[in-house]
């Protein structure tokens, strides 16, 4: 549960400082009057779905960081055997990098107005987020030629069960990011909103793939050992 | 009179909007059943978790009839009282509690106590309830298939709930987990509504600190929510997988009746760990909307500002901290490193600071108030002492030395629900008895509402105190049936008829708020506007009950926190929260 504990001490400390900005030490009876910064509600429509990306954020993050101990726990067993992992993975995530590098890149082109660049680097990113799951789907196929099925060993069953939730949350995003194409198609700037919580999104599963492919392939255990080897 | 209606005749013009976007329901369908309205939603919630709530009360009656009368009634064999015993713990803790504090009080009050007009994602709000309603099907089903529900209890620990002793092991199972991943999908929907409307939505004027508490108690509950549940969404899903697809994550090496199944090496240990991730801030995620609620029932009915109110925000956020570094004390009999269980008698102990603060500033708003002892403000008091009782046992359970022995007994029963069972609860009658009359308009009848509470209050102290007692000569929990056991004395025996004959009458005093409930929407005294004298903003709604989107043309605009009573020279006992500092009040 250690990588929960960290996963849960960084949002801890994102809402320290977040409450440290709330002025909780205010003597609320003392003051009457319009305090605060709050503008009217209604004028704050644009900022809900940011908010709303970055709460889903935290609820996703602690599923892999909940599925990432539940793995450092239960590979400690002695019947635990680690797999080579099949190759197509390192293609899988350069793919997956130049699926968020696109995002990012329609996401500057949408800001600049610049219409016909936005949609090709859209179309580009969803392209690339499709041929990612395409590949770990390939992946899968070909762990399991290697005679490595999900109940063959633990190590194995959880493969299949990380690299299928990373997939299914990518799948979800892809709804999005379709609706979002969508939008595109008419005006630029109507979608510029969902584009950019698309790229946050994106960005946010790269980042969870790369830590999870470091998990699988055994190095997050090497780091563990390094930083134990320095601390001693 | 003073006017108290939201924005006018005020120096600093609210912001008025002639076209607000807000979604407008046509038809009777969109109105009533597809409702995007977070009132509408709030009272579906709060149908489906009291229908479900019921059927779990029906469990509980018949488990008490076979503990107290043990082998009278033929319809209850082992089998059957597993099922009981664990439908009733998971339906209460999770498609009761949770859905009715979070889903029903939350949405029908986080708007309106902070001056929005709806949730952040109505859409959104809509589908959460439709898929925890999907939940509590696929739940009820499982009553119904070959097999029937599990018995593994609601702790649902591998390897037995997995094996063929359990009972539902074919199906009950394999739907309870689909059940409560169903449940998680839709709670982090209607989750991520409530924080964002929290924190982004609060009209002019309504910083943090000057929220109600009742709010401070739902947003803080439904964030460790968001973060607890996919505990339990993880281990269902692994457990699922086990089950159907012959994984090993938590399934040992095991073999039944002869037999070796096809499981290796799995540890039913990490299960646990995921379990009570999740299940440790549960009891919080429950108990802190109930902290909230509870403090503004006995500030309204007190007319008195509520006692620290800067302490009781931390309180609750340090509590809502606390719970996530605690869930061990659920396993000191599992086994586990003696150092561990030292780490978390500490930090369940130290739970208790911040938990004694809420109880004494509770108190101490109490003290020379103008105490009103209307039905919310009885059920207020009637929690105090009972989360008072419920949470000093829970200090003994705390240490590993005292728990190791108890752990198994009716102790432990008796223990939880105190504090987490009847406690809640009483806090849920309270908030219906006092919010009622703003969303029907009319109060509930007075004289059955009396009955309800003593009956409640009495009875539910005749069913638990007891069981303490059980629990401390060594009565087990869990079991069937007692037979001859040499330590337990035949008054045991006695004493659980007593508990099955008072558990029989606080459910009848349960079908006359039932009653109640219903026939007050349609013959109850009418109680017009603000019938409390309450500050908060959502007595303050121009129309009662309040009409869609809250608030008319104008939002309110909030000028001071939510505990003005009594202020010395006012013209009333008290001032709402939108009533600008010129009128009616000293500055």
């Amino acid at each position: 549960m250690i990588i929960v504990a960290v996963f849960l001490s960084a949002l801890a400390a994102i809402a320290v400082w977040y409450l440290a900005g709330q002025n909780l030490a205010a003597k609320p009876w003392l003051e009457q009057g319009v305090i605060g910064d709050l503008t009217d509600p209604d004028q704050r429509k644009p900022l809900l779905a940011k908010w709303g990306l970055g709460f889903f954020l935290a609820v996703v993050g602690a599923l892999f960081a909940l599925l990432a101990s539940a793995y450092a726990m239960r590979a400690v067993s002695p019947d635990w055997q680690s797999a080579p992992l099949p190759r197509v993975l390192w293609l899988n995530t350069g793919v997956l990098i130049v699926s968020s590098l696109a995002l990012q890149a329609a996401d500057f082109f949408a800001r600049r107005r610049e219409t016909g660049r936005a949609r090709t680097f859209l179309l580009t990113g969803a392209g690339a987020a499709i041929a990612f799951l395409a590949g770990q789907l390939l992946a899968w196929r070909q762990f399991a030629a290697a005679g490595y099925f999900l109940s063959t060993n633990p190590a194995n069953s959880f493969f299949y069960l990380i690299t299928g939730a990373h997939g299914l949350h990518l799948a979800g995003g892809l709804v999005a990011l379709a609706a979002t194409v969508a939008t595109a198609r008419g005006d630029i700037s109507a979608a510029q909103s969902g584009i950019r919580l698309c790229a946050i999104y994106w960005h946010f599963l790269l980042v969870v793939w790369l830590l999870l492919f470091a998990l699988l392939a055994g190095w997050a255990g090497d780091i563990v050992v390094i930083c134990r080897g320095l601390v001693s | 009179m003073v006017e108290i209606r939201a924005g006018e005749g005020e120096p600093l013009h609210p912001a008025s909007f002639d076209d607000v976007e807000l979604y407008h329901p046509r038809g009777w369908l969109t109105k009533y059943v597809f409702s995007q309205d977070a009132k509408i939603i709030a009272i579906q919630y709060a149908v489906t978790a009291i229908s479900i709530g019921l059927v779990a009360l029906v469990l509980s009656w018949l488990m008490r009839l076979q503990l107290g009368f043990p082998g009278k009634f033929s319809l209850i064999d082992q089998n059957n009282y597993y099922q009981f015993i664990t439908m009733h713990g998971m339906i209460m803790v999770v498609y009761l509690l949770t859905a009715l504090f979070l889903g029903g009080f939350g949405n029908y009050l986080i708007p309106l106590m902070i001056g929005a007009r709806d949730m952040a994602f109505p859409y959104v709000n809509m589908l959460s309830y439709w898929i925890y309603q999907l939940a509590v099907l696929v739940l009820v089903a499982s009553f119904f298939v070959p097999g029937g529900s599990t018995g593994a209890g609601w702790t649902l620990y591998p390897p037995q709930s997995l094996l063929s002793g359990t009972p539902g092991q074919q199906w009950g199972i394999i739907l309870m987990f689909a059940s409560l991943i169903l449940f998680i999908i839709g709670f982090t929907m209607g989750g991520l509504n409530y924080v964002v409307t929290v924190l982004q939505l609060r009209a002019r004027g309504m910083t943090m600190m000057r929220l109600p508490l009742t709010v401070w108690g739902i947003f803080t509950a439904t964030v460790m929510a968001l973060l607890a549940f996919p505990g339990l969404f993880v281990a269902s899903v692994m457990m699922l997988f086990d089950r159907l697809l012959g994984t090993s994550f938590f399934m040992p090496t095991i073999v039944e009746n002869g037999q070796h199944l096809g499981y290796s090496g799995g540890s039913p240990i990490l299960f646990q760990h995921l379990f009570w991730f999740f299940g440790h801030p549960e009891v919080y995620i429950v108990a802190l909307p109930a902290f909230g609620i509870v403090s503004d029932l006995i500030s309204t009915h007190a007319r008195k500002n509520i006692f620290g109110y800067r302490m009781m925000v931390w309180a609750i956020v340090i509590i809502g901290a606390l719970s996530f570094v605690v869930w061990g004390h659920h396993m000191y009999v599992s086994g586990m490193d003696p150092n561990f269980g030292f780490f978390f008698a500490t930090s369940t102990l130290i739970i208790a600071v911040p938990t004694a603060i809420k109880v004494y500033n509770w108190v101490l708003t109490l003290w020379r108030a103008d105490i009103h002892l209307t039905l919310p403000m009885l059920f207020a008091l009637a929690f105090i002492v009972t989360f008072v009782i419920g949470g000093i046992t829970g200090l003994f359970l705390g240490n590993v030395v005292v728990d190791v022995p108890l752990s198994g007994t009716m102790f432990v029963v008796a223990h939880f629900h105190m504090v987490m069972g009847v406690a809640p609860i009483l806090v849920i009658f309270g908030a219906i008895y006092h919010w009622y009359p703003l969303i029907t308009g009319r109060f509930l009848d007075e004289k059955l509402g009396q009955f309800h509470f003593w009956i409640t209050f009495l009875g539910t102290y005749a069913i638990f105190f007891p069981m303490h007692y059980l629990g401390l000569i060594g009565v087990p929990r869990r079991y069937y049936a007692l037979g001859e056991t040499a330590f337990i004395p035949p008054s045991a025996a006695t004493l659980n008829e007593f508990i099955t004959i008072a558990a029989l009458i606080v459910g009848f005093a349960q079908m006359v708020f039932l009653y109640n409930l219903i026939t007050s929407v349609f013959w109850g005294k009418e109680a017009g506007h603000n019938p409390w004298r309450a500050t908060t903003l959502e007595w303050q709604t121009p129309d009662v009950p309040p009409a869609h989107g809250n608030w008319g043309k104008n939002l309110p605009v909030v000028y001071r926190w939510a505990y003005d009573y009594s202020v010395p020279g006012a013209k009333q006992d008290f001032i709402p929260q939108n009533q600008p500092p010129s009128e009616g009040a000293p500055a």
